[in-house]
């Protein structure tokens, strides 16, 4: 009777620890392409920007706010649909204590800034020239909206365009307390 | 738990066939055989012991032989399925809109019915993972299940086995012996020992053995596979394995993907080809030049330690290279590769600010098209002013110039021309082949005059810590095979009987030809009764009993 206890409890050991090898496996497989960078829950990597007015932005600086992290280009129609609203939800979300910063894919200068007078945007917006930010959050297509907490870990990504309601209601959701 | 009760008083566990310390056979369908079956050593296999818990049940059919050879077989079917059409991976298309299209495009109704069914991305679907999971599970389980009692039955073997053992194994010899009786273990001793044998002697019997090891050839690649899955596995652990591919221009800079905090600048992207009249399949195929190289020079940076993305400035060197086809630049474990490359992308355009009417330049401009300037300044009292820039320029909307993409393919400006004819300025509306003059006729216009290009270099980054992991599985797995093919396990049993007569049995687990030449050997050494081959003799009898059948 002993023995075939064991012997349970051996076969039931070593098969939990081959399911969990599959499932963990599994799981890799198909989160793959994030599981090591960016997904909600985890934490933002850091990265610094200077913006076109020469300031800079580091994300460490912004612990105890919610930061808006959009990732843009002109080319970008969707972009320019969503910044107006964004700049609507700027001022009064910045003295609730949420900052949003615009980085742009790589353009020159030239575009950028011209782009910014025309929008009339007044938030921080860098250009990431080597795309190391890009690269570090693993952006594909644009925009790219990264909502992240005042402690610093990711609350949700948003690939493509926001309506005024929904960035109302994710700076809310990032609010500090 | 049920014990068998041997008559030679050892207890052996329920499903054991023949009895570990004499041979025995135990179970009735043992008993009726002629020869007894040697596999496990008629041990019991431990999933066939016990069929009542859920645990045993999942034990019992990762451990069946049949349920092994059935996945290698699905995994080997769908493992080729994946190689019909080029997979996802290869296709250098972004968006699943994209692939999609592609596949239909190129391949048809099979190509769309292939990407519908996820095919062509089935190396990473989920149901191949778990499949290739499910055989290293069925490995692991039957190596586990079957090696272990083989090699408990291995390590206790008993010099002396019962006569029910010796009678029915394969190769039997019976009898007496002809010369020098007394000697008979002495001589046996001596030759097999020559032959190099181990022998071990109790009282009056003699066990000899040679090449146990081979018994474990099977286990060894069973460990070898599974160190080999192991690393394949690692391969989706993050730190262990990356796979990233980027395009870099000609004078850019930036981050490479999956190497954090490095950067990599292309120098110049260089394409040689032969210089050589076409002939023979060259002609046939329409080729007329053929590529000698493919060449990027890149500089190599790093950020410094404590920095953190985006943080550019303050780039360290690390090292200039040049990377070419099977060269790739190397550096802490990664490997950059040249890939692909692009070439005549537009880098630098150069206008003519000129009179209409007379043809008269006042001189050029030229614009960067990575970085263009607000005002371009001729000095002779004329200057041009760029007012707008749409690399990729795709007509207008409400008025507006729009641009497609961030990718010089099309450029357009608007450009304010002061010269002291003009000093208001005059608005143009500059595109490739196309001018527009919103303000009325000009006098001046941009002439286009030259353009510089640039090309682009496709580059890929590759990190495999698994590698070493992925050779040693793939040593052990050939040191498996090797043990298991090359060598036999050979044993020979022999007992002396009271009255002088000897009892032999012999058994290997293959090339019994060599078997038969050892016993030869030693038969006429130690003159003993000659050996028979119980089952070459009852295929013979089978065959003489099937061509009585014919003949009747």
């Amino acid at each position: 009777m002993e023995q075939k206890k064991k012997r349970s409890i051996m076969r039931g050991v070593i098969l939990v620890i081959l399911a969990i090898a599959i499932g963990y496996t599994v799981y890799a497989a198909i989160t793959k392409d994030k599981i090591e960078i960016i997904a909600a829950g985890a934490e933002a990597p850091d990265f610094e920007v200077i913006d076109l007015n020469g300031e800079k932005h580091r994300l460490k600086d912004y612990k105890g706010q919610g930061v808006l992290l959009n990732f843009w280009g002109t080319w970008c129609a969707p972009c320019e649909r969503e910044f107006p609203a964004m700049e609507r939800q700027y001022e009064p979300f910045k003295e609730q204590g949420v900052q949003i910063i615009a980085v742009n894919f790589a353009q020159s200068e030239f575009e950028v800034e011209k782009y910014v007078t025309n929008m009339g945007m007044t938030f921080p917006v860098a250009i990431d020239k080597t795309k190391s930010v890009f690269t570090a959050y693993n952006i594909g297509p644009l925009p790219t909206s990264i909502f992240i907490k005042p402690d610093g870990t990711i609350d949700r990504i948003i690939t493509g365009e926001m309506s005024e309601v929904e960035i109302i209601q994710y700076l809310e959701s990032i609010k500090p307390e | 738990m049920n014990k068998i009760l041997c008559e030679c008083g050892h207890e052996n566990l329920e499903g054991t066939k023949l009895c570990q310390k004499c041979g025995s056979p135990l179970t009735e369908e043992e008993k009726g055989k002629k020869i007894a079956d040697m596999r496990y050593e008629g041990t019991a296999i431990r999933s066939k012991t016990y069929n009542k818990s859920v645990i045993d049940k999942i034990w019992n059919f990762f451990s069946s032989v049949k349920v092994g050879i059935s996945l290698i077989i699905i995994n080997l079917i769908a493992a080729s399925i994946g190689t019909i059409l080029p997979q996802e991976f290869y296709i250098s298309v972004a968006t699943e809109e994209e692939k999609k299209q592609y596949y239909s495009d190129v391949y048809g109704w099979f190509g769309e019915v292939y990407y519908a069914l996820g095919l062509s991305d089935l190396y990473s679907s989920l149901w191949f993972q778990i499949l290739v999971l499910m055989l290293g599970v069925s490995i692991i389980i039957a190596s586990i299940d079957r090696g272990f009692p083989l090699h408990k039955s291995l390590t206790n073997q008993r010099v002396k086995r019962h006569i029910n053992f010796m009678k029915r194994q394969r190769i039997v010899a019976n009898g007496a012996v002809t010369e020098q009786q007394e000697q008979t273990l002495e001589l046996v001793e001596q030759k097999l020992k020559a032959l190099k044998y181990n022998v071990r002697r109790e009282d009056k019997a003699i066990m000899a053995e040679k090449g146990r090891f081979s018994r474990y050839g099977a286990y060894v690649n069973h460990v070898g596979l599974i160190v080999f899955i192991v690393g394949v596995m690692l391969h989706l652990v993050p730190g262990f394995y990356v796979d990233e591919s980027m395009w870099l221009r000609e004078g850019e800079t930036r981050a490479i993907p999956g190497m954090d905090g490095y950067f990599l600048k292309n120098e110049k992207f260089i394409l040689e080809t032969y210089d050589n009249d076409p002939q023979g399949e060259q002609l046939k195929q329409g080729v007329n030049t053929m590529a000698k190289n493919y060449q990027t020079n890149v500089t190599l940076y790093k950020q410094a330690d404590d920095a953190v993305p985006g943080q550019a400035d303050n780039l360290q060197e690390v090292k200039s290279y040049e990377i070419r086809v099977n060269h790739p630049l190397k550096h802490e474990g990664y490997a950059v590769y040249q890939m692909d490359y692009r070439l005549n992308e537009l880098k630098t355009m150069i206008f003519d600010l000129s009179n209409k009417a007379t043809d008269e330049s006042l001189g050029q401009i030229s614009i960067d098209l990575a970085n263009p300037q607000d005002e371009y300044d001729l000095g002779n009292g004329a200057k041009v002013r760029l007012m707008g820039y749409y690399p990729d320029f795709s007509g207008f909307k409400e008025g507006v110039p729009q641009t497609a993409s961030q990718t010089p393919n099309n450029p357009a400006f608007i450009f304010k021309m002061y010269t002291p004819e003009t000093p208001d300025g005059e608005t143009s509306f500059v595109a490739i082949q196309q001018t527009l003059e919103p303000d009325g006729e000009n006098i001046y216009k941009m002439k286009f005059a030259n353009v510089e290009m640039r090309n682009m270099s496709g580059l890929m980054v590759r990190y495999d810590k698994t590698i070493p992991m992925l050779f040693v599985g793939g040593i052990i797995f050939m040191i498996g095979v090797a043990i298991g093919s090359y060598w036999n396990h050979r044993r020979i049993w022999i007992e002396q009987l009271a009255d002088g007569t000897v009892r032999l049995a012999a058994h290997t687990n293959k090339n019994w030809f060599g078997m038969k030449k050892d016993l030869d050997a030693l038969t006429s050494h130690a003159h003993l009764p000659h050996y028979v081959d119980q089952q070459e003799l009852e295929n013979n009898e089978n065959a003489e009993i099937e061509k009585d059948g014919k003949t009747l």
